[in-house]
């Protein structure tokens, strides 16, 4: 007798082992899988960053130089104000800073501490304060991207001279600057309001940002009644057939058709038979339409399926008509789950890249777009754009690029959860 | 002799290729309870379900005779479900009250049958139909609260509330207190007996005290076949098929 209960235990101490081994495995694929999100986000993190941030230098501008009398602004157009001849004197006032420089050489290098589009900042500061400009005005400029760099400590100074693009007497200037209080560090916000450009240091993302929401919004104009309507069509009306069943299968097949295929599809019929903008949200928008339709349907006619039949059957009791029973008692049960079905859907949408490359959103657009059919970049294909230049600049953008199009992927889910929460009917 | 309500005539139901009843000949009487009894999967709820068409929503489900209520053959080309709905109620296994405000549970029938015309008469409706099924007195004061939250007692009644608020002249009864404890079944019985002097009941359950207590005619189904229907009494004191002597003694079932 001991013997069977001492086999007994034995048996379930292997079981109970056997348990505990399991739950090790599990916790051991949670941290490795986890460890590698923290890994990804602290990576992105920690070079993109300092993209939110720029360096500018205070340069004291005499516009005395330009014009008799500074009260005459107020008068000009912006017209007259673009029409003004002001590079020499734009060069001048930075000049300015280093007054006893007299070598062309050097004066040249001193210009190169700032970006290219110095002489554009003066004239837009001019235009937005003409009514009120002083003899000399402080005014900030946005510093090249390698000054930028050097400031943030990015670019290895020690580097023998002639495998940097900064030189000796820059960094000279440079310092200089800094030990005047002149050089100053403030947030980025050109960075989120401009659209792409050549130069690093002047390079947004408010154009791909803008593009982006257009498309979404496209996406979501598309796609979300027709999903709607479709499945409950399927899930509600439809007899159960052999086409019904057919439909069935090729909606889940199209779930599963790799996205640059939908790119093939919007390249040949969207633009060239139907003869729609180029590399425009709206475009993009039709595409990636197609590609969300399928989870919005997926997602919709599941939690349709979820609605329990006796919510039906009490409608129809009462002599509702079909159409009555399923719009007022099964689809404002199953809206919380179509919701949240639709917005990860529009999250997938927002981060899909390779359909967008093959309808022109690739371009390199430098305007912020008013419309949806003006050409755009979306962030995804920024991100894809900018991963490609060498400059630090780019490198930095690029990955707050990724963590602005992680952001809006995070509030999004977020917001799916949330209707969830809130709107889920409790039985 | 009461006059007879419904009429069901020759009535065979095939679900696909299965046959679930099989001439089912009966016929219930007006302002009455009848009672349906018998083992599960026996066809007393095809059979019900026949009577306002509800076995509609099942695709392969397919209805061969006749019923008729009142003389009109509800299956025939001109009648349509929604108005024969509208007359014969229905009352289900589970109570599946409308995730809504027990106010809405009860004001939908009247409203999507434009019934009521001002809010005014649409409130009367509800407080009638609620004070009928015996439930007003305990949720006069939260009529906007979600009538899910009721108990299942209290939720089987706000679904008889809402079958008879569009007035109807018929209440199907699918095992209603099946689902419900003691207390709330006698309730349920109660409210039963009071229900018939209005409207003519039948009454699916698998309890033969409950068919005993409140019926005036039961019927015996077994394996699809009506296999007995009379008074009552006498099916519960001298039934005339061994085979109804043998379920309501108990020896199988």
């Amino acid at each position: 007798m001991t013997d069977g209960i001492e086999q007994r235990i034995n048996s379930l101490n292997k079981r109970l082992n056997s348990e505990k081994r399991f739950r090790i495995y599990c916790i051991g694929a949670m941290s490795f899988a986890l460890a590698w999100v923290l890994i990804l986000f602290l990576n992105i993190f920690s070079s993109g960053y300092s993209a939110f941030y720029r360096t500018v230098i205070q340069v004291d501008v005499p516009f005395l130089n330009l014009i008799e009398d500074t009260t005459q602004f107020t008068e000009m157009s912006s017209e007259d104000i673009n029409n003004l001849s002001m590079y020499s004197f734009s060069k001048k006032a930075i000049y300015g800073l280093f007054p006893d420089i007299e070598e062309k050489k050097d004066k040249k290098m001193l210009i190169r501490l700032f970006s290219i589009e110095f002489e554009q900042e003066i004239r837009e500061f001019l235009k937005s304060n003409k009514s009120n400009i002083n003899e000399t005005e402080t005014i900030y400029l946005t510093a090249s991207d390698d000054v930028d760099q050097v400031n943030k400590g990015n670019y290895p100074r020690e580097l023998d001279e002639d495998k940097r693009r900064i030189k000796d007497i820059q960094l000279l200037f440079f310092d200089d600057l800094v030990d005047r209080g002149l050089v100053s560090y403030e947030f980025n916000l050109p960075f989120l309001m401009r659209g792409d450009s050549r130069e690093p240091e002047l390079a947004g993302v408010g154009g791909s940002i803008v593009g982006s929401l257009f498309t979404i919004l496209v996406v979501l104009i598309l796609s979300f009644p027709i999903g709607i309507f479709a499945a409950i069509y399927l899930e509600e009306f439809a007899p159960k057939n052999r086409v019904t069943d057919f439909i069935e299968i090729n909606i889940n097949n199209l779930a599963a058709v790799p996205s640059i295929v939908f790119g093939l599809l919007g390249l040949g019929i969207i633009l060239n038979t139907f003869g729609l903008p180029r590399s425009t949200p709206l475009v993009g928008g039709i595409v990636l339409s197609l590609m969300t339709l399928p989870t919005i349907i997926i997602a919709t006619r599941a939690s349709l399926r979820a609605v329990p039949p006796s919510i039906r059957e009490g409608a129809l009791a009462v002599g509702a008509t079909k159409m009555q029973a399923v719009m007022h008692h099964v689809v404002p049960v199953a809206m919380p789950g179509a919701l949240t079905g639709t917005i990860i859907g529009l999250a997938q949408a927002l981060g899909e890249t390779a359909p967008l490359l093959l309808i022109g959103m690739v371009a390199f657009v430098v305007d912020v777009p008013q419309t949806p059919l003006d050409a755009s970049a979306s962030l995804p294909v920024q991100v894809y754009l900018w991963s490609e230049s060498a400059e630090r600049g780019y490198v930095e953008k690029t990955s707050a690029t990724i963590m602005m199009l992680l952001g809006f992927l995070i509030l999004m889910n977020l917001a799916a959860v949330l209707i969830r929460r809130k709107f889920e009917t409790k039985w | 002799m009461k006059s007879i309500k419904i009429k069901a005539d020759n009535l065979n139901v095939y679900y696909g290729e299965k046959q679930a009843l099989f001439d089912v000949s009966m016929y219930m009487e007006e302002k009455q309870v009848t009672a349906l009894i018998g083992p599960s999967g026996c066809g007393k709820s095809t059979f019900i379900r026949c009577l306002n068409r509800m076995n509609d929503v099942i695709d392969i489900c397919k209805v061969q005779g006749k019923i008729e209520i009142d003389g009109n053959d509800i299956y025939a080309p001109d009648m349509q479900v929604e108005q024969l709905r509208e007359r014969v109620g229905m009352v289900f296994q589970k109570p599946n009250p409308f995730p809504k405000s027990i106010f809405e549970n009860v004001a939908y029938g009247p409203r999507i049958h434009g019934i009521a015309e001002h809010k005014s008469d649409l409130e009367e409706i509800v407080v009638n139909s609620l004070k009928k099924a015996a439930l007003f007195d305990e949720v006069k004061d939260r009529l906007n609260d979600a009538g899910t939250g009721l108990s299942g007692g209290q939720q089987q009644r706000l679904c008889i509330a809402r079958a008879i608020s569009v007035n109807p002249d018929i209440i199907l009864m699918d095992e209603p207190c099946s689902a419900l404890d003691p207390i709330a079944t006698a309730r349920i019985e109660e409210l039963m007996g009071e229900l018939k002097t209005e409207y003519t009941i039948i009454i699916v359950t698998h309890s033969m005290q409950q068919a005993a207590r409140v019926s005036s005619r039961t019927g015996f189904f077994h394996l699809g076949k009506l296999v007995e229907v009379d008074k009552t009494e006498t099916i519960f004191s001298n039934p005339s098929d061994q085979r109804t002597q043998d379920y309501i003694t108990g020896r199988f079932g």
